[in-house]
């Protein structure tokens, strides 16, 4: 096990450059999810770690050992890829047996790690099978079962449940927690799916066009967004941004959104009168009030999910999403009152986009 | 009673045409008959009639009487067809060892990343391009016992003191055609191989490299397993055109210095068509199927899908 040390990594492809001095400490034993939209340059800092991309400057280091010239099969890493690039031609025995079989390893000890693995992953049964043989769930449990016969130091996943269907993937992703809370070896998890990475990692690192944007532990970063892409990137459904003004009274600062509607702001944001701002409120930290609380809102659309009610309110001049843990039988066009949860709302400069409380 | 059963009686008269024609057997036979009418005609016809003219004693401008195996023989006690046989394996042989090599080398290296590789692949496509009788003469010049650019270079580096006879030596003459065999062959095997090569999915190489495989090992273990049943096709094919191979041969030595290079299609033609003893000439064609036929059976059971590439999937 050991711990991976990524500085001022960056990365062209020709004359253009795709990651711009990315610096991630990956602690030992961790698991860290690289999460960011599709071409932000995930995969090419994972196979930069992995050896198969050069590295164009700064330094990756795992253990302690700086590794940027060091090549893939020295690196005592494991990867595994997104189409799973199992060996056609080798039955799943052979597949996960291969890296051992190159390495020289002993046959006696080869076949007791390949059945050790296969028996953690529920693979006794498939080990005469070739990978055509196999279903989605299957090959990427061979394929993980492949990376973990080497013991390696680190483990490396390009997007490894992207071709399974909705409910494997599910299940795949506690398999796969399960199955790092047993190893306990350092963990590089690269998704595009925000619920992947919030519900897998020790530490969540968000990236945007080849610059890290947040990193930290999932529930920090889903509480304490620090700029407006990581605040709407992360959660799901998506955090509510109205764009206004801040308008201090009797001392007490509100956001006036562009209809003129008056919002509450916490007590701990750093803003002036008058200064632009995006005001951002996640769809559960709305309060349905009768009286004269709140602010008059309009139903427009009802998504009950069964354990969550989904509303999709007119509010402020605009459209934001309100989830309710309860259910709530509301019709389009019915009007309701929302009280927005002063100390949940989250205060972004309109021009940086920068976090301000 | 009697209306109704006439009526059902037709009407089963009726189905049994409807039948018929939704039998799939039928069906497949009927569409079938026009393709099977051509191959009869167009390959079956000539090759059944070249087998009977070869049972016969028939010349140009003669027909022939039935002699038996009479041809056949002749033929077995003949010394220059046998030496044409032992040519047609040695250059069946070893062009297509070298030609699979080559071709396998040189796909291996357009397939990375090269500068200029449309341009490369252009100029590896050209032998082939190229129509036979023109390079074949080019080969002529080639090997010139007087004009010999190979050993006007090699006498220029001071290498040899006088010219090689290329055609004139029949060792140095075999070897020759076969080299102008390999250079002609190879762009078939080396751009079908390609095409080969580009169905593997580079992932599979990454995912070797990290499970600590060398180069060679990711050939080994990667490269060559899986383009197996693609080099079998190749390979059939390269060698059936090799094994009857004429133009070359006919054009560069007309099979000489002393039968030196007489494959069994050029004696063949000698016999049949310049000599004019089509029987005969018909029998050393004839005798070329058993071969080709080993090579297409071999063929048969080499493409057959291996057992890693069947099952249930399609993707
Ligand atoms: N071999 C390459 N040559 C040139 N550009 C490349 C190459 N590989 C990647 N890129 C570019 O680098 C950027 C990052 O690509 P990368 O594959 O790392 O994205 P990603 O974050 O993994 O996206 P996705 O979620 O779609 O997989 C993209 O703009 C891509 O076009
Ligand atoms: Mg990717």
């Amino acid at each position: 096990m050991a711990s991976v040390e990524i500085r001022g990594a960056r990365k062209s492809f020709g004359s253009t450059e795709v990651l711009h001095g990315v610096d991630i400490d990956i602690p030992n034993e961790a698991f860290v999810v690289l999460v960011g939209p599709s071409g932000c340059g995930k995969s090419t800092l994972l196979r930069m770690i992995a050896g198969l991309e050069e590295i164009t400057a700064g330094e990756i280091s795992i253990d302690g050992r700086v590794v940027n010239l060091v090549p893939p099969k020295e690196r005592d890493i494991a990867m595994v890829f997104q189409n799973y690039a199992l060996y056609p031609h080798m039955k799943v025995y052979d597949n996960m047996a291969f890296s051992l079989k190159l390495a020289k390893v002993a046959n006696g000890e080869i076949d007791r790690r390949v059945r050790e693995a296969a028996a953690v992953l529920n693979l006794d049964e498939l080990l005469d099978r070739y990978p055509r043989q196999l279903s989605g769930g299957q090959r990427q449990r061979v394929a993980m079962g492949r990376a973990i016969v080497r013991d390696p130091q680190v483990f490396l996943f390009d997007e490894p449940l992207s071709n399974l269907d909705a409910k494997l993937r599910v299940q795949m992703r506690t398999e796969i927690k399960e199955l790092h809370q047993r190893l306990r070896s350092t963990s590089v998890y690269v998704t595009h799916d925000q619920i992947e990475a919030m519900t897998m990692a020790d530490k969540i690192v968000v990236m945007r066009d080849g610059n890290v944007e947040q990193a930290g532990p999932p529930l920090e970063v889903y509480d304490r967004p620090e700029n407006t892409f990581v605040a709407t990137f992360i959660g799901s459904p998506a955090m509510n941004m109205i764009e206004g003004r801040v308008q201090v009274k009797n001392g007490a600062a509100r956001l006036q959104a562009g209809d003129g509607t008056l919002l509450p702001m916490p007590p701990t944001a750093q803003a002036r009168d008058g200064q632009p701002i995006i005001y951002g409120l996640r769809p559960e930290h709305f309060a349905l009030t009768g009286d004269s609380a709140g602010v008059q809102s309009k139903v427009a659309v009802v998504e009950p999910t069964g354990a969550e009610t989904l509303v999709v309110c007119d509010l402020a001049g605009g459209e934001v999403q309100v989830l309710f843990r309860e259910r709530h039988h509301f019709k389009p066009g019915q009007p309701i009152r929302l009280d927005p949860v002063a100390q949940e709302v989250h205060v972004f400069d309109a021009e940086s986009g920068r976090r301000l409380n | 009673m009697a209306v109704l059963s006439a009526s059902g009686r037709e009407v089963q008269q009726v189905d049994w045409r409807k039948r018929l024609l939704h039998n799939r057997t039928f069906l497949g036979l009927l569409f079938m008959l026009p393709a099977a009418a051509l191959l009869l005609t167009f390959l079956t016809f000539p090759l059944g009639y070249g087998v009977w003219i070869s049972l016969t004693d028939e010349k140009v401008g003669r027909g022939g009487a039935f002699v038996g195996l009479e041809n056949y023989g002749w033929l077995f006690e003949d010394s220059v067809f046998w030496l044409s046989v032992f040519n047609t394996f040695l250059y069946t042989v070893v062009a297509s060892i070298i030609k699979f090599v080559l071709g396998l080398w040189l796909a291996m290296l357009l397939n990375h990343h090269l500068p200029f590789k449309a341009f490369l692949r252009a100029i590896v496509l050209m032998p082939f391009i190229v129509p036979t009788v023109l390079s074949a003469l080019a080969f002529w010049w080639i090997y010139d016992s007087q004009d010999s650019v190979i050993s006007w270079i090699l006498i220029e580096l001071g290498l040899m003191d006088e010219t090689i006879d290329f055609l004139g030596d029949p060792w140095n003459a075999r070897w020759s055609v076969i080299a102008a065999n390999i250079w002609r062959g190879i762009p078939f095997v080396a751009i079908t191989l390609l095409a080969g090569l580009q169905t593997i999915s580079p992932s599979l190489y990454e995912a070797a490299t990290i499970d600590g495989a060398s180069e060679w090992q990711r050939f080994r273990h990667i490269t060559l397993p899986l383009l197996t049943p693609i080099i079998a096709v190749v390979m059939t094919f390269s060698v059936l055109f090799t094994f009857t191979d004429f133009q070359l041969i006919w054009v560069m030595t007309r099979g000489g210095p002393i039968n030196a290079t007489h494959l069994m299609a050029t004696l063949s033609y000698q016999r049949a068509i310049v000599g004019g003893s089509l029987g005969e000439g018909a029998a050393i064609a004839t005798a070329m199927i058993p071969f080709l036929l080993a090579a297409i059976l071999f063929s048969y059971f080499g493409l057959q899908r291996r057992k890693w590439q069947q099952g249930g999937r399609d993707d």
